[in-house]
């Protein structure tokens, strides 16, 4: 057996924005075994829950993650609205998708940037991040903020799109459609690229379902699931399917984020086709008292709520299971065996977001 | 600000953040902003930084961190604390697992505000906080002049230990 080193990754390193750390044990250039340790980010929100009622919790919920920030506030709300018997308004439910499907783009090409940036082709980062400020812009039109923008509340939405931003919104997504073909098209076939992400840590169907992979880490090995099919907002009326690949390597699930980002364009057209007019929000009077479990498809995967009351108006408990959180342990299964140069893309492939794991 | 003494390099830190932060610090750099038109890079190695930011309050785990990436930075060094949380803890000040502030660890130069802070926001407190590091620079080297580097090095303060 050869000598065995650990090398340690992270807290700080330069390809993730966020705090990680493995230790790597080495035997030459190749991972052996590949221990995690968290809690960098852990600020213990869950517990807010008793100090903040259930109202002012949306916007803690919000903080959760500043990147899929508008989907957490949804599932809170969703959760708290069930346990209530409140239903909020069509338009609300459809304002609702828009954003989400925004936050879902803005998320992907995020993604698309920080694996370009990882791969060291620094001009395909810019060009993702050129296209994702587009988006932020109709975030800011819309509602004010570009990134966590506090929109949701019990029984509704807080501010309303007017037929003026609903077509601006429709033309950005054409312009952003035209625009991110030849930066989809680098990705998925530019020689350089291909070199890194081909054959990169496939997992298998049985694996990634049987580890308990989510989202496009699921669908990327070939599992045609998505919680967006459980029709929660308004996706019961609009065409969701799941979008899948066979070859479950880093390429396919670069492949499976680009073609969501397509399919999240197709989305976000059909809801501002089909959006109804009425009301925003409705009036909610009284305290929740009871439980409910809600499942969110977030741009990195599935996310489980559960919301506990008590009749008064703090919860008795909040509960996130988070997308990055399940696909940790099919990510150590892919990191044993690889090389060491391999681990920063391998970790990547994930789209980790360390801090709504830890919270 | 009439000209820059020299490129000074960024170090970012996420202590505790929810990313909000993070995003909008890397998006400085990106084609709309671009804050490489002063001569700044974004760089992962604290040996070779002049100015760290650092996003979200100091958590139990993330304190010793923030301490030694601060201490393996050289002399003079400022700090700009981006966001709410880093400045006070913000809406986590009441969470079990915070700290405070990113000043409660280390000394803070500049505070950027909002939540999450605005590139525009980021860019003013680093074009301040390029201000600091000139006056910085030369006490630094007065300093040395009239032997008393050890001191300006901060020698004997607490994160130094």
């Amino acid at each position: 057996m050869a000598k065995q080193s650990i090398v340690p990754f992270g807290p700080q390193h330069p390809v993730l924005p966020e705090p990680v750390h493995l230790d790597l044990v080495l035997e030459d250039e190749t991972v052996v075994k590949a221990v995690p340790s968290i809690g960098f980010v852990h600020r213990g929100l869950e517990k807010l829950v008793e100090l903040k009622d259930f109202k002012q919790y949306v916007y803690i919920a919000e903080r959760v993650c500043g990147i899929c920030s508008f989907g957490h506030g949804l599932g809170y709300c969703q959760c708290v609205e069930d346990i209530m018997g409140v239903e909020a308004p069509r338009r609300a439910a459809y304002l609702r998708t828009i954003w989400m499907e925004m936050s879902r783009v803005h998320s992907h090409l995020l993604w698309l940037g920080l694996l370009a940036d990882a791969l060291g082709f620094e001009s395909l980062f810019m060009q993702s991040w050129r296209l994702r400020e587009k988006i932020l812009d109709m975030f800011d039109l819309t509602t004010g903020g570009r990134i966590i923008f506090s929109v949701n509340c019990i029984g509704g939405v807080l501010k309303d799109m007017d037929s003026g931003m609903l077509v601006q919104i429709s033309r950005t997504v054409d312009e952003i459609e035209r625009e991110l073909r030849p930066v989809a098209d680098t990705f998925l076939r530019d020689v350089t690229v291909g070199s890194r992400l081909n054959g990169l840590g496939v997992l298998s169907a049985e694996d990634a379902k049987g580890m308990g992979a989510v989202g496009p880490m699921l669908r990327a090995s070939g599992v045609p699931y998505d919680s967006r099919l459980t029709g929660y907002a308004a996706y019961g009326d609009l065409s969701v399917e799941p979008i899948t690949a066979t070859a479950g390597d880093s390429m396919a699930r670069c492949e499976v984020r680009i073609r969501e980002i397509y399919q999240s364009f197709r989305l976000i057209r059909e809801a501002i086709a089909k959006i109804p007019q009425g009301d925003i929000a409705v009036p909610v009077k009284g305290n929740p008292n009871g439980e409910s479990f809600m499942r969110i498809e977030q741009p990195r995967g599935e996310a489980i709520y559960y919301v506990k009351a008590n009749g008064t108006k703090f919860l008795d408990r909040f509960r996130l299971r988070t997308p990055t959180t399940s696909n940790i342990p099919p990510m150590l299964d892919l990191l044993r065996g690889c090389q060491l140069a391999d681990v920063a893309l391998l970790i990547l492939t994930i789209d980790p977001c360390i801090s709504c794991t830890e919270r | 600000m009439a000209k820059l003494a020299k490129s000074p390099w960024l170090l970012h830190y996420d202590a505790s953040s929810c990313n909000g932060c993070d995003i909008e610090v890397l998006d400085c750099t990106t084609p709309r902003f671009d804050i490489e038109r002063f001569g700044i890079i974004n760089t992962g190695d604290p040996f070779q930084a002049d100015i760290l930011l650092v996003t979200g309050g100091v958590n139990a785990q993330s304190e010793a961190v923030v301490k030694q990436i601060y201490s393996q930075m050289p002399n003079p060094k400022v700090v700009v604390a981006v966001g709410i949380c880093a400045c006070t803890g913000g809406v986590f000040k009441e969470c079990y697992n915070i700290k405070g502030g990113v000043d409660t660890v280390i000394p803070v130069d500049v505070y950027v505000p909002g939540c999450a802070a605005r590139p525009q926001a980021i860019i003013d407190g680093v074009v301040k906080a390029l201000e600091i590091l000139d006056k910085k620079r030369r006490d630094y080297a007065q300093a040395r002049k009239s032997g008393q580097a050890d001191e300006a090095e901060g020698g004997n303060e607490p994160w130094n230990t």
